[in-house]
Parts: structure tokens; C-alpha cells; sequence
């Protein structure tokens, strides 16, 4: 045997894998343009680039929130609010999940619902508020409704796409195993379109603060959307930039807790590699 | 030269297209690959064996770069594809396009269309992968996989999902195209018969290290009840702890 042959150069090969990195690192560069952006506003309120007028500096700020802490009002307006967005977010969040499962399952149902709930989808929620005040009055029920709809497009939209993008082959052999309908949707359908359905409660929950500002604008005496109506009222531009401030932690809020559902509802993702 | 074994094979060293010396890799506390040394030659065809959960796949992402050793250094040469047991094709695009998938312009084109034509699916160009069956995917996969002209090709356990008919025929596509394309093939099996068919050299990779490594001198093409090749069976059997079942009594 002398056939002779060229022999390529060999290296190591490329590493082609997930890089992991230290948790340290990650939470650090996570956390590293937040705090850039808090460092910027309080070096230019502080050093009048921008006046307090325009925009309120970060003491202002926690000043404002202290008046809202220690008049109780904070806790009034949060727990008001919460109650709203919880029971509004509920309803449409379970209507649709359902909706949605019905259209991206069955043929009959996507049938008769997706085309209607389309149509549906496309009408901005806003719009539905001078109707929904003559329906259910200026109360708890138009508030809830509101944000009810606001809440359900979304996730009957992620729903559909999620159910639709699970793997066919895996719906096939299950239904192969004699589940059906309730079964095939709880025991298989659900759980791998959930990276879909937790996406949509994201965007569901931060579409249910759009909700709160608009329906505590009318009829309300308390809760972080009626917030912004007072800031507005009585000029107080502190309380613009807080009703801000208490927006984006609420965003931080809900993160940590979606991120924590996914941890402890989709652990098949820290796992495993993609030979499986 | 004997029809039969030489043990250990050794291989020129500067003359090799993959080397791994010292290689380990650990998952927790379980030590899959324990200080792994192999050299394959140019050309050269290298079945390898082992029970399942050994570390086979392991080895193969390791060579491929999916991976990266515990310890120890691993060399490959710059161009190489893999088969692996399903056909990984991308649903959205058309068959050609998932051979040439990576390479751009017309010019790609041209082999691609050659490497569907040598797997017997210059028809299938403009299918859809959902409308392939499970055979003819993992045809598109190998014609993928050799359209690139690797130097080396990896194989994981390319046709263990096939029927039985199937797998033959594509076993000999598999001897036949790389005895014109001549890569190095690393190919994982469970099939010892299959190891024997295709290989000049078979390898059982056990308990973190291989268990048996010799050359299969038989002449191709191969009969799988050559006395030749049967000889080795028994040996690769027991290798891999398979001991032949006792015979009944009552029938004796
Ligand atoms: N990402 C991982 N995390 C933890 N353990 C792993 C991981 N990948 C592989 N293992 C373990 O390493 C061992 C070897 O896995 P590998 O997939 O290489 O086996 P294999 O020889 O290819 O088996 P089979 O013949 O069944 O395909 C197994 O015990 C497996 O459980
Ligand atoms: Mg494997």
C-alpha cells in the first residue's frame, strides 16, 4: 500500500458548541446599561444639562415615591391596581390560552375561530373604551373587561403560533398512544408550546399596564394608572418621571418572575445537548 | 498478506488525518472518555462500536467541534461533515438547498445537483424534506454531507432509524461512494456485521477506552458470511459483553 496522498493540515477543531459563561459575568453585563442609563440622569439633573423642570432628578424622584410610601397611598394604589390586572389579565389570558388551543389543534376549530378572532385582534382595545363605559359603567367590570381585551390578543396569538410549531411527529405518536383532545393538549401540546405561551404572558402583563392607564383614567380614585392622571392634573413633573421609575420595576418584576417560571416549568432547557 | 487480524493497529503518525491523544471527557461524575488515543488514516474507514451510553456520539461531537475535551488534544483536518441518525434537514428549504445549505452562489449548484444524482435523487431536487421519506432524507443528508468533499466524514449511526432493506442498500451506497470519494470515515454503529461490511477497521469503545481496535483485511466487496469476516464476529460479540446465548437443552 503506497498510494501516496496528500494529508491536509490538521487543527483543533472550532468550537462549534454553547459557550457557557460565569453567572457573575452574565448577571454583571445584564445589569451594566440599566445602570448606565440611572448614572447618566443623575449626572445631567445634577449638573444642569437637563432641568428638573423637564425632567426630574433621582432624588426628586425617591422623594416622591417616600410621600406615596408614607401616606399608605403606594400599597392603596398597587394593591388596587393588582387586583384589576390580576382578574382582567386572568380572564383574557385563560379565554385565549383556550381559543388558541382550539384553533391551532383542531382543524373545525381554527375553522371557526382564528379567522374571527383576526379580525377581532386588529381593532385596537382603546377603541373599545367608549363602548365598554356604556356597557358596564365607569367600575370595577369596565376596568376588568378592558383589560381582559387588552390581554387576550396577544396571548391567542402566541398560543396559535406555539401550538402550530409543535413538532407534528411528536402530536402523531401521542395521538398514537390514545391521547386525545384534553389529554393530547395538557399532556403534550401545552408543555412544548409553552416557551410561546410564557413569551406571550410577557407581553400580555406589560399590555396590562396600557390597560390600567386607560381605564383608571375615568372613574378612579386610586391605582398606578390613575397615577399618571394625577401627576398630569397637578403638574408635578417628580410624579411623571415616578409613575416612569415605578413602570420599569414593575417590568423588572414581572421578568424575574417569568424567568422564574421558565426555570422551574421548562428545566429541559438547562439540560442536554442538541444530540439529546 | 493473512486474511486475518493484526492487533493494535498502528498508524504512521505523521500520516494520519485525525489524531486524539490523551482525550477525556466527564459528565458529572461519570468519566465517559478516559484519556483516548486514536489516529485515522487518510481514506482509512473505522467502524466503531460500543453499548449504548458508552460515548460514542461523545467522541463524534468532540471531533466535530460540538464539544470540547476535558482534557487532552484533538486534530482534525480543515473540511469535515457528519451524518447523524436523523436527517437534521431544514424544513424550509428545498432539497438542493439543503445540500449546497452554507454555500453560496450558482456555482454550488452543479455538485449539489451530482452529489442528489449519486444518491439516486436527481429527481427530488425541488421536494420539500416533509415530503421525503424517512430513506430518501437520509440520502439527501449523505449527499449533503459529501458534496463538500470532506477529508473527513463523521457518521452517527447513520442508519439506525432505516428498515432493514433500506439499511442495505444504503450501506453499499455508503461503501460504494467512499470508495470513490475516499474520506476518512469515522462511522458509530451497534451493528457488528455492519462494522464488519464497511470497515478496514473496526474499534469497541468500552468503559472509557477501546476494549478491541483491529484492521478487517477482507477483500471488497464483502460477503457477510465469509468465513473471513464471520471469524472477527464472535470476537467483536464478546467485546461488547454479548456472550452467545447456551443452547437449550431439551433440544440438544
Ligand atoms: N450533555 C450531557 N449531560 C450529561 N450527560 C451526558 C451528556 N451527553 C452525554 N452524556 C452521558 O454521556 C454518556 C455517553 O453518551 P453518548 O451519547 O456519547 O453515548 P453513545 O455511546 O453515543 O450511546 P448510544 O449508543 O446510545 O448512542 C451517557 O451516559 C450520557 O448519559
Ligand atoms: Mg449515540
Amino acid at each position: 500500500m503506497t498510494t501516496v496522498r496528500t494529508i491536509p493540515d490538521l487543527a483543533v477543531p472550532e468550537f462549534l458548541g454553547v459557550k457557557s459563561r460565569s453567572r457573575w459575568l452574565s448577571l454583571l453585563l445584564r445589569v451594566s446599561v440599566p445602570a448606565l442609563i440611572l448614572l447618566l440622569w443623575w449626572y445631567s439633573t445634577s449638573h444642569g444639562w437637563v432641568s428638573t423642570e423637564v425632567f426630574a432628578s433621582p432624588g426628586q424622584v425617591v422623594q416622591a415615591f417616600w410621600e406615596l410610601v408614607n401616606t399608605g397611598q403606594l400599597w392603596d394604589f398597587g394593591l388596587a391596581s393588582l387586583r384589576r390586572a390580576g382578574l382582567g389579565v386572568g380572564i383574557g389570558v385563560s379565554v385565549a390560552l383556550v381559543l388558541g388551543l382550539v384553533a391551532g389543534l383542531s382543524r373545525l376549530g381554527e375553522e371557526l375561530v382564528d379567522a374571527t378572532v383576526q379580525i377581532i385582534r386588529v381593532v385596537p382595545f382603546l377603541a373599545l373604551v367608549p363602548l365598554f363605559i356604556s356597557w358596564f359603567g365607569v367600575d370595577e367590570a369596565f376596568k376588568v373587561a378592558l383589560i381582559a381585551v387588552s390581554s387576550a390578543s396577544p396571548m391567542y396569538a402566541y398560543t396559535y403560533l406555539g401550538v402550530r410549531s409543535v413538532d407534528r411527529k411528536v402530536v402523531e405518536a401521542a395521538r398514537g398512544f390514545g391521547l386525545r383532545g384534553w389529554r393530547l393538549a395538557v399532556g403534550v401540546v401545552v408543555p412544548s408550546a409553552l416557551p410561546n405561551i410564557l413569551m406571550a404572558l410577557r407581553i400580555c402583563l406589560g399590555i396590562s399596564l396600557v390597560g390600567l392607564i386607560a381605564a383608571e383614567q375615568v372613574g378612579a380614585t386610586e391605582g398606578i394608572g390613575y397615577l399618571v392622571t394625577l401627576a398630569q392634573q397637578y403638574y408635578r413633573n417628580d410624579y411623571m418621571v415616578l409613575c416612569i421609575v415605578i413602570y420599569a420595576l414593575i417590568g423588572i418584576g414581572v421578568d424575574l418572575v417569568i424567568r422564574l417560571i421558565e426555570r422551574t416549568a421548562m428545566p429541559w432547557r438547562r439540560h442536554g445537548t442538541a444530540a439529546g | 498478506m493473512s486474511a486475518h487480524t493484526t492487533e493494535k493497529t498502528t498508524v504512521d503518525v505523521k500520516s494520519s488525518v485525525v489524531r486524539l491523544r490523551g482525550v477525556s471527557k466527564s459528565f458529572g461524575d461519570k468519566r465517559v472518555l478516559d484519556g483516548i488515543d486514536l489516529d485515522i488514516a487518510p481514506g482509512e474507514f473505522v467502524a466503531l462500536l460500543g453499548p449504548s451510553g458508552t460515548g460514542k456520539t461523545t467522541l463524534l461531537r468532540l471531533l466535530s467541534g460540538l464539544q470540547l475535551p476535558d482534557a487532552g488534544t484533538v486534530l482534525v483536518p480543515p473540511v469535515r461533515t457528519v451524518v447523524y441518525q436523523e436527517p437534521r434537514l431544514v424544513q424550509a428549504r428545498r432539497v438542493l438547498a439543503n445540500v449546497t445549505l452554507g454555500q453560496r452562489g450558482k456555482a454550488a449548484r452543479e455538485p449539489g445537483l451530482a452529489a442528489l444524482a449519486e444518491v439516486g435523487l436527481a429527481d427530488k431536487a425541488r421536494a420539500w424534506p416533509a415530503t421525503l421519506s424517512g430513506g430518501e432524507a437520509q440520502r439527501v443528508a449523505l449527499a449533503r454531507a459529501l458534496v463538500r468533499q470532506p477529508q473527513l466524514l463523521l457518521l452517527d449511526e447513520p442508519f439506525a432509524a432505516l428498515d432493514a432493506l433500506t439499511r442495505l442498500q444504503m450501506q453499499e451506497l455508503v461503501a460504494d461512494l467512499c470508495a470513490r470519494h475516499r474520506p476518512a470515515v469515522l462511522l458509530v454503529t451497534h451493528d457488528v456485521d455492519e462494522a464488519l461490511l464497511l470497515a478496514d477497521r473496526v474499534v469497541v469503545l468500552r468503559g472509557g477506552g477501546f476494549a478491541l481496535d483491529r484492521r478487517i483485511d477482507v477483500p471488497r466487496p464483502r460477503d457477510r458470511d465469509d468465513p473471513a469476516v464471520t471469524a472477527h464476529r464472535k470476537d467483536y460479540l464478546s467485546a461488547l459483553g454479548v456472550t452467545p446465548r447456551r443452547p437449550p437443552l431439551e433440544h440438544r
